[in-house]
């Protein structure tokens, strides 16, 4: 029994009480990594100790209350700290949380302490969130996705390749009736899915519940034609939660079999009773990301979205985009094949090639199924194939809508190429260096694939990733 | 517009359908995939008018452990020859993902 303390008012240094570089993580704890950049003058273990006490139990100055708690079992340590390669201006901190500083099963929760306050705390200059290890105990406290990669499957009859699917353009402006036209076009062409664009809710030129009758009536008759499963993702993302609730329910009445949610612009409790909504109903539940770019682009502060993605598989989603590495938006390879591990792998070991701090341990939980999107056309079809393997969804919009015959002709284009790509990786060849002669023979029984090789020859996204790995030097 | 085809949508029968009947070499190598991911054939077959449920006929059982790739060609054949009208589908039993690792119509029916 270890002697009472007392209380002695003032101002400690962190270090004193939340530095403990000789602490071993519990495998119950909830383990975190930050990129610090300390101000000037502030050395590296109080900075950890600073971002470990504000993050956790501590406040500035120390308070009698504090002694009427056992803080040793509650408080946030800081247990290692590493450099950053190529980063002599930031650091590696390690910080282990108790399980019990957290609500069961809330995303909301863990968020409010580790991104909360301590991201304006004004010693450090800046701060990253780069991962978070979540103990299996946690998670088994949390829904996780509404019906996971298998359920969704099993639902579509849809095996052995990636899922296609393609965002309806131009993404505002279009009434419901043009719009479900769109929708029917690319279904029936050969697309599994169609997609309200995130920022389609229910705006005075398309209002929801008319974009969900046309929708529907478009894609019931794809479904006809083609005697596959379809789907189109309506949004139900909505100023309140009530509104949202209303779109759902909706959405089931008409016997629509997937609806999205814009899961940081809507918020993490909208999204987490969407998703057990969701799994009540048998719903599968498409995730958009809008915003995650505001907190995970900059290399020295916000949240990396590895970290937004294990939030999203706890707080639960069936589909959510990872980026495409080949496209128009931001992604490093390496990096993007990380979180991508996060939302389909039972057990993720550390690897920090890939950008993975931690080992993370799903146990049962369902996996998300990835979404690439965003400025891919046929061409890239061999390396998205490559890269995302057959559990993830490819989304083509304006590589689809694009066409010069039509929406239906630019997705039987899409489909032809997937399924040559997919054919080909089987038979044991590199897809992604034999592409262009895969695609050009495929093209030869398909003139839609024909006509959408000429059209995109030349586009190209080779920009630089502004956000890399910190693995080697820059 | 005499340059834009019109798009005529017709059955099919979810993957490798958008492409030509695979021949019989390009076959031997889907199957030789299946065997190599370690996952179980099977096979399937139903009216083409009934295709839209789940459970298909299945034809025996699954051919647990089965490496040969002539066996399960055979078994193709026998399933085709027995019912010549029908979609006859290869599936591959992933037991880890306890789902179907893939499938394909193999002989697309009347």
């Amino acid at each position: 029994m270890a002697a009472a303390k007392k209380f002695e008012a003032g101002v400690k240094e962190y270090r004193q009480t939340y530095w403990m570089p000789d602490y071993t993580p519990l495998d119950s704890d909830i383990l975190a990594c930050f990129k610090i950049v300390p101000q000037a003058g502030v050395d590296r273990e109080e900075a950890a100790a600073a971002v470990a006490a504000e993050s956790s139990t501590g406040t500035w100055t120390t308070v009698w209350t504090d002694l009427l708690t056992d803080m040793d079992y509650y408080k946030g340590r800081a247990y290692r700290i590493e450099d950053v390669p190529g980063d002599d201006t930031a650091f590696f901190a390690f910080i282990a949380y108790p399980i019990d500083l957290f609500e069961e099963g809330s995303v909301v929760n863990v968020f409010t302490s580790l991104v909360g306050n301590v991201f304006g705390f004004k010693a450090i200059r800046s701060l990253r969130l780069e991962d978070i290890r979540f103990p299996l105990a946690y998670v088994k406290t949390c829904g996780g996705p509404p019906n996971g990669i298998q359920v969704e499957r099993d639902l579509l009859k849809k095996y052995g390749r990636p899922l296609l699917g393609c965002t309806i353009k131009p993404k505002l402006g279009l009434s419901a009736k043009n719009y479900g036209r769109a929708v029917y076009e690319v279904l029936r062409g050969g697309l599994d899915f169609a997609k309200d664009d995130e920022n389609i809710n229910s705006q005075p030129f398309n209002r929801w519940r008319d974009r969900f009758n046309f929708v529907q009536d478009a894609t019931l008759n794809a479904q006809a034609e083609t005697g596959e499963v379809k789907g189109s993702y309506l949004n139900v993302t909505a100023p309140t939660f009530e509104q949202m609730m209303e779109r759902a329910e909706y959405a089931k009445e008409i016997g629509a079999p997937i609806i999205m949610h814009d899961y940081i612009t809507g918020g993490f409790t909208a999204n987490t009773s969407l998703a057990n909504w969701c799994r009540k109903n048998g719903m599968l539940l498409h995730i958009h990301r809008a915003m995650h770019a505001v907190l995970d682009r900059n290399p020295h502060h916000g949240i990396h979205f590895r970290v937004l993605t294990k939030i999203l598989r706890l707080s639960g989603g069936d589909h959510l985009h990872s980026g495409t590495v080949v496209g128009k938006l931001e992604g490093d390879r390496a990096a993007t094949l990380g979180w991508v591990d996060l939302m389909r792998e039972s057990f993720i070991p550390e690897d920090r090639s890939r950008g993975i701090f931690f080992d993370q341990d799903w146990g049962s939980m369902p996996g998300v199924m990835p979404v690439a999107s965003g400025g891919i056309h046929v061409w890239h079809m061999p390396a998205l194939v490559a890269i995302f393997g057959d559990d993830s969804c490819l989304q083509f919009g304006g590589g689809t809508l694009g066409h010069p015959w039509g929406n239906a002709a630019g997705a039987c284009a899409n489909r032809v190429a997937l399924e040559a790509c997919v054919k080909a990786r089987n038979e044991g060849r590199d897809v992604e260096k034999e592409g262009k002669d895969i695609l050009t023979n495929a093209a030869k029984h398909s003139p839609e694939l024909k006509i959408a090789l000429e059209t995109w020859k030349e586009i190209k996204f080779e920009f630089d990733t502004v956000d890399k790995l910190d693995v080697v030097n820059r | 517009m005499a340059e834009i085809q019109d798009y005529v949508s017709t059955p099919k029968y979810e993957t490798f359908s958008y492409l030509p009947p695979l021949t019989p070499e390009e076959l031997r190598k889907q199957i030789a995939y299946i065997v190599a991911q370690g996952w179980n054939p099977g096979i399937e077959h139903v009216e083409p008018a009934r295709a839209g449920i789940h459970y298909w006929y299945m034809w025996k059982l699954p051919m647990f452990g089965e490496q040969s790739i002539d066996v399960i060609l055979k078994e193709l054949e026998a399933c085709h020859r027995a019912h010549p009208n029908n979609h006859v589908k290869l599936l591959g039993y992933d037991n880890y993902s306890q789902s179907l690792g893939t499938a394909f119509v193999v002989y697309r029916g009347r």
